[in-house]
């Protein structure tokens, strides 16, 4: 097992510790504001507009002008609100969505977390945002958040059965809950990597349908568990004003919605390790350095958040009884299917 | 592996301790002047009537049972998953005997029709239920002549 390199620096005390969650929080941070100026850019550009203009070069300070106005906007708690919980809910959130990057494989050499059950662990943490979402909508004592927060919950457990028979398949095809592992034995270039079958003979064409509709599944079940169009019905502006956080303001609403962007980072990350190939360069051994995976890792990872940012401005929002036949009648078979496809397909590698 | 799980019991610390010091310092800086209208109950503008906690529609209910029996169902798999190939064939036949059980669960839902959403399926009066024509009003006009007198 390959030692994480800050270990190797620092020996194992504090200052290991605090890089070890100082060096994802950062990103985060940072990925957190290029992801809502790139919301707002791409939006615009998908509207023919120019989007934010005046904060800096071309609005790209506009992120930051939007933290400064969340800081400095009243703290609105409602006198009908359940204020314990209501107060709770932005904890559980926020702690639930970062919590996931614990486990988070950047490089060979560095992932916070070396955990045995790494994929178990994410999707299991993941859930946290079901609870944050039920205790925020229940606790506002408001129509719209209790309607918004009873459409999240039914739709986040719907659409967790599919996403959890796909990493179940890729689990089973690698034969390992470890997410390190699963990622190196997608080495070698980007024909082994699990979209097109994971590593095998010429015969692995024959479980490349199983595979790539997993990865549908398991990327239109992602757009479900983060709320995104067109699985926004828990958030539908026009029906439910903000759905669960309607009543959430300043820099409590700030954390539903930053926890809703490191979910969106999360949601890719998992779909780029149990399929892209996580950390692994697409050629193979080169640009194969450990600096060169993290690049690797975050660009699949960005690239699949753009493809979320581009579908919520091109799809329009579904209705509840499609969301359940999606989930329920197509997805879940289809998933059962291609899992036990993979299933004896990885017993007769 | 324990050094593991303790830098994951750090990074819930930090997430707390985070979510804290943002609104910490938002305290600091923003405005607090409440007052009974602002602190009321958001509804579009209008006086909130009634409780919204209310009874809910219990299909919630039966999409949240039928999510315990999967998952469940489910967390047991992904010990298998890990192990089976050791094992060999006995492990995956044990392992479809259970999928097929969790297939015929989802099979009995589905022909039950506890995964259909219930559709509002509103009575459209056609133009011809409306409208009526000149003859049949006479009609009865002269009924009404009859019985009313």
């Amino acid at each position: 097992m390959e030692q994480n390199f800050l270990y190797n620096w620092f020996g194992d005390g504090v200052i290991t510790y605090a890089l070890l969650v100082t060096i994802p929080l950062v990103f985060l941070l940072i990925y957190a504001l290029v992801a809502i100026l790139g919301e707002l850019k791409i939006a615009s550009w998908v509207q023919d507009r120019l989007g934010p203009m005046r904060t800096g070069w071309k609005g790209v300070l506009q992120p930051l002008a939007e933290v400064i106005k969340l800081l400095q906007k009243e703290d609105i708690v409602p006198d009908a609100a359940n204020k314990p919980l209501f107060n709770l809910a932005p904890y559980v959130m926020f702690t639930g969505a970062f919590g996931a990057f614990a486990a988070m494989p950047f490089a060979f050499n560095f992932v916070p977390a070396h955990l045995n059950v790494g994929l178990f662990y994410i999707f299991a943490i993941g859930a946290f945002s079901v609870i944050g979402i039920v205790m925020g909508g229940w606790a506002s004592n408001n129509k719209y958040s209790l309607l918004g927060a009873m459409r999240g919950v039914s739709q986040m457990v719907s659409y967790e059965i599919p996403i959890a028979l796909a990493i179940l398949a890729i689990a089973a095809l690698a034969g390992s809950l470890d997410l390190q592992e699963i990622i190196n034995q997608q080495g070698g270039g980007f024909w082994n990597w699990n979209i097109f079958g994971g590593y095998g003979s010429f015969w692995k064409i024959l479980v490349i349908p199983f595979t790539l509709s997993l990865f549908v599944i398991h990327f239109v079940g992602g757009l479900a568990e983060t709320n995104r169009i067109p699985f926004d019905i828990p958030e539908g502006e026009s029906e439910i004003v903000a759905g669960y956080h309607t009543e959430y303001s300043g820099m409590k609403f700030a954390m539903f919605f930053f926890a809703e962007y490191a979910n969106m980072f999360t949601v890719s990350a998992i779909i780029a390790i149990c399929f892209l190939g996580g950390w692994q360069s697409p050629f193979g051994d080169f640009l194969n350095q450990p600096a060169m995976q993290a690049f690797w890792f975050i660009s699949k990872a960005c690239f699949l958040v753009f493809v979320q940012i581009w579908l919520r401005w091109t799809l329009p929002r579904l209705r509840v009884d499609q969301l359940m036949y999606v989930s329920w009648k197509v997805m879940t078979p289809l998933a059962f299917v291609c899992f036990v496809a993979i299933a004896v397909w990885s017993m007769l590698r | 592996m324990l050094i593991d799980y303790s830098v994951v019991l750090v990074y819930l610390i930090v997430g707390v301790l985070f979510v804290a010091a943002g609104i910490v310092t938002a305290a600091l800086i923003r405005p607090s002047r409440p007052n009974p209208r602002k602190n009321s109950t958001y509804e579009s503008g209008e006086e909130p009537i009634g409780s919204p906690w209310i009874q809910f529609n219990n299909r919630f209910y039966i999409i949240a049972l039928a999510f315990i029996i999967f998952d469940v169902e489910l967390v047991m798999l992904f010990p298998w998953a890990t192990a089976f190939k050791e094992i060999g064939w006995f492990a995956f036949w044990g392992m479809i005997v259970f999928a097929f059980i969790l297939a015929l669960g989802l099979a009995y839902d589905w022909a039950k029709g506890l995964l259909d959403w219930e559709k509002p399926n509103p009575q459209i009066p056609s133009l011809d239920e409306l409208v009526i024509t000149r003859e049949q009003y006479l009609d009865e006009l002269k009924k009404k002549e009859q019985t009313g007198n």
